[in-house]
């Protein structure tokens, strides 16, 4: 038995479960206050003071365009770093840390639930649970934060 | 790996030998005569050829060499300093800083200088016969008898350095002296002896070599003899009895050390050994390094001045981090003392503040550096461009002793360089028109640095041409840039900074100097992320004025925190003009935007919550209104926003590497109750 193992973080979402692998995630973090940053898309909720380091933080609800829900005590940051962009994504829970076997990944069929297959990177089926892999890479990437930049109200 | 912990050293004190020969060299050019500038210059190239040959850098060591050579003859009046012998050091000069640059970078600092070498050469038989008559004195004087180099000689391992420093020292009536010391049987401290002996011989002359070798007498592992090899102008007897003073030595011999006699031998055994002359890696003693004595004592005394240290500027970031930490947790502990209203407390604090408040002083100061360290690449630099051009420059230097933060100056390099070849590209014109216009044939070109209040000025002038609006709207408009109509509502301002627009360039042809129009846009770029701004200021036929300011220091900066609505920002106090409450009935409509009078000037305003889309309560009206008033260049503007907080020292965070380009945002900052605020970027809100 040689089989390779990916350790993963797996957090709730909408009834779902995902899962990312665990040396992308820094920390977990408590909801606190978020500083809003003015003229961002919908989904970047704002930044927190991070021990010290300034955090941008999003919303994977709206990343992914499903119905928002209120925070509760349940509600977690997850601190992820990727590509040195450092970015926390407010997710409903995040409770488990499971080895998934390699073999059990299956790539993304063309739906999943509700979120774009563009943003999952495989699916692993483990007994009876469902864990739906993002692909951080798409998920953060700045393509969607482009705006016009457009100057209002001087001149 | 011994050689490694020297090597930084290397690295940073055969930059300033260079920087030096650059300095000089420019000086000789202006003053051809001046025969005290070639022994600076010849000081440089000696020492950094001493490092050089010590670190076993042997084309860097043989190019110094060769350039010594040539300054030699100079300073003893046999070449004549003219530009064509200047060009040639000067590229010999190039040819150093490349290995340097190559050897910092990990390179092995190899590089072929035949080519300069052959130069170098040539320069020097210019001169040929009185070199040879030289020779012939030197001579004569070693037909006198002597004791014979064999096999047995202690200096079997002298390298070509050493060789080439015996073999000038004649030339220059030093004597060679080959001197044989025995102690004392009894002799306790032989160590101590050895110690005093070299005194004795570097006060008199140089010591090139020593068997058996420096560390191993200074470790006491010898027996009861040991030989120098001495360059002096003292006579023997002299040397001797000196030597004699120092206790529990058994005796003195001194004898004349013949240099050539040596390389003949050493050639037959040569032919003989091969293998030998692979050993010959030894590398020369410290005294290698050594200036003679007296030139020696007088750069002591030069640095004992001041002294410094050199300090890891990686250690400096570090200790910069720790103290914008500290920074943070001050402003936490100001705010609690202020809520807790304890009077022990607050004295407490109060005193930590003051002092940090110093601590932020030094720690910034000691992160200051010279603008001069940039500024001192440019003469050279300007020098082979205005022969590349076929111009003539008076290039002056003004303020360059001006500090500013170490971010800063590795930042400003590039962008300088650009704007000194735009200037002289562009703007200078050819000796022939400037006679033309009535102008001298000689233009200027002013690099000046000064300090004023938070911030650092750098100006850029010359007395050119001036740029030429009508051809900078007429290619604005070729480009693309603005359309024709719109060139029509511009200022003169306005136009001037076209040529910072990207996809610009004036230049009739283009030039390997400047033009293709990439530059300018990355100049502005460049100071624009570093806080700073730049102005242009131009007159037709009289030349053109760039200005550049930037911010004292990055990290740490001053700020006004305001509300709006239930949103805390900074705005930085160097934006700031000042502050007025103005009553809603003062506010008047120009274009349909919203205007004040202020001190007799029409500044519009911007809401700040409607910029930044801040949720409200529209209920909520107020008849006053705060008004922060900020300015960019020329241009004021008045931030309108809920109330003042209050001034603050914060720390500049960026946003990370996910938020980028946030509009009219330039950063962040952690206050004191561990909240984050957001940095307006006022510049982006005056346009």
């Amino acid at each position: 038995m040689s089989e390779e193992y990916m350790k993963v973080i797996v957090f709730q979402l909408k009834e779902e479960e995902y899962g990312v692998p665990v040396k992308y995630v820094g920390s977990i973090e408590r909801m606190q206050n978020i500083t809003r940053v003015p003229r961002t898309p919908e989904f970047v909720k704002g930044v927190i003071n991070l021990r010290g380091v300034v955090t941008p933080i999003i919303d994977l609800r709206e990343r992914f365009d499903l119905e928002t829900a209120e925070y509760t005590d349940s509600t977690r940051i997850i601190i992820v770093n990727i590509d040195d962009k450092e970015v926390g994504m407010i997710v409903d829970g995040a409770n488990d840390v499971i080895d998934i076997p390699e073999s059990t990944i299956e790539p993304p069929p063309e739906v999943v639930g509700s979120v774009e297959a563009d943003y999952i990177h495989g699916v692993a089926k483990l007994d009876k649970r469902l864990l739906i892999l993002l692909n951080l890479d798409k998920v953060l990437s700045r393509d969607e934060l482009k705006q016009i930049q457009t100057v209002e109200g001087t001149s | 790996m011994e050689m490694n912990q020297y090597l930084e050293v290397f690295i940073d004190e055969s930059k300033e030998h260079l920087q030096t020969m650059n300095d000089q060299l420019l000086e000789l050019e202006k003053n051809p005569t001046e025969l005290s500038i070639v022994q600076e210059i010849f000081r440089a190239a000696h020492t950094l050829k001493g490092m050089s040959a010590t670190m076993g850098f042997e084309d860097l060591a043989d190019l110094t060499h060769k350039m010594e050579n040539v300054l030699d003859a100079v300073r003893n009046e046999q070449i004549q300093v003219d530009s064509n012998m200047l060009d040639i050091v000067f590229e010999a000069v190039e040819y150093l800083e490349e290995i340097i640059f190559d050897i910092a970078d990990g390179g092995d600092g190899k590089k072929d200088v035949q080519d300069v070498v052959a130069k170098l050469q040539q320069i020097e038989k210019g001169e040929m016969p009185l070199e040879v008559q030289q020779n012939e004195v030197a001579a004569t004087y070693e037909a006198a008898p002597v004791s014979e180099v064999d096999a047995d000689s202690p200096f079997q391992n002298l390298d070509e350095f050493e060789l080439t420093v015996l073999q000038e020292s004649k030339d220059r009536n030093f004597q060679n002296f080959h001197v044989h010391v025995r102690l004392r049987e009894d002799c306790l401290l032989k160590a101590a002896r050895v110690y005093m002996v070299f005194e004795i011989l570097e006060q008199v002359g140089e010591v090139i070599k020593s068997n058996p070798s420096v560390e191993d007498l200074e470790e006491e592992k010898f027996e009861y003899d040991f030989d120098v090899l001495l360059v002096t102008k003292e006579a023997k007897e002299d040397i001797s009895a000196r030597i004699m003073k120092v206790s529990e030595i058994e005796n003195v011999e001194v004898n004349p050390f013949l240099v050539n006699q040596f390389i003949e031998s050493k050639k037959k055994l040569r032919k003989d050994d091969a293998e030998e002359q692979e050993s010959k890696q030894e590398k020369p003693e410290k005294a290698a390094e050594n200036e003679k004595a007296p030139k020696a004592q007088k750069e002591s005394k030069k640095k004992s001045v001041s002294k410094t240290i050199r300090v890891n500027i990686d250690r400096l970031d570090v200790l910069m981090n720790l103290f914008e930490e500290l920074v943070i947790d001050r402003g936490r502990l100001e705010q609690i003392s202020y809520e807790l209203n304890h009077n022990d407390l607050k004295e407490t604090v109060e005193r930590m503040s003051r002092i940090s408040s110093d601590l932020q002083n030094i720690i910034l100061t000691m992160r200051m550096v010279p603008i001069e360290q940039v500024f001192n690449r440019f003469p050279r630099m300007v020098r082979q461009l205005a022969r590349d051009l076929n111009k003539k420059v008076d290039f002056q230097v003004i303020g360059q002793e001006t500090e500013l933060d170490r971010t800063v100056i590795d930042e400003i390099g590039d962008p300088l360089v650009h704007l000194i070849r735009n200037a002289l590209d562009h703007g200078i014109e050819i000796p022939e028109e400037r006679v033309k216009k009535g102008k001298p044939e000689q233009g200027t070109l002013k690099l000046k640095a000064y300090h004023s209040g938070n911030h650092v000025y750098v100006e850029i002038e010359d007395d050119g041409q001036g740029i030429n609006k009508e051809k900078v709207i007429n290619k604005a408009v070729q480009n693309g840039v603005i359309t024709r109509e719109q060139s029509e509502s511009m200022t003169d301002q306005q136009i001037y900074e076209l040529i910072m627009a990207s996809g610009f360039s004036t230049a009739d042809k283009i030039s390997d100097v400047s033009g293709r129009g990439v530059g300018l846009d990355v100049v502005k770029n460049t100071i624009e992320s570093l806080g700073g701004s730049i102005t242009i200021e131009s007159k037709p036929g009289e030349g053109s004025l760039f200005s550049i300011q930037l911010p004292l220091t990055l990290s740490i900066i001053s700020v006004m925190l305001v509300e709006i609505a239930n949103e805390r920002y900074a705005i930085p106090l160097s934006s700031i003009i000042e502050t007025a409450i103005v009553k809603k009935e003062d506010i008047m409509h120009a274009h349909n935007k919203q205007v004040i009078d202020f001190r007799g000037k029409v500044v519009p305003l911007v809401h700040l919550k409607e910029v930044f889309e801040v949720p409200h309560d529209e209920s909520e009206q107020d008849d006053l209104y705060s008004i922060v008033i900020v300015r960019k260049g020329e241009k004021m503007a008045g931030m309108v926003v809920d109330s003042f907080i209050g001034q603050q020292e914060i720390v500049l965070k960026s946003l990370g590497n996910y938020l980028t380009n946030v509009f009219a945002i330039s950063g962040a900052t952690i206050l004191g109750n561990g909240e984050v605020a957001l940095i307006v970027d006022t510049n982006a809100l005056i346009k």
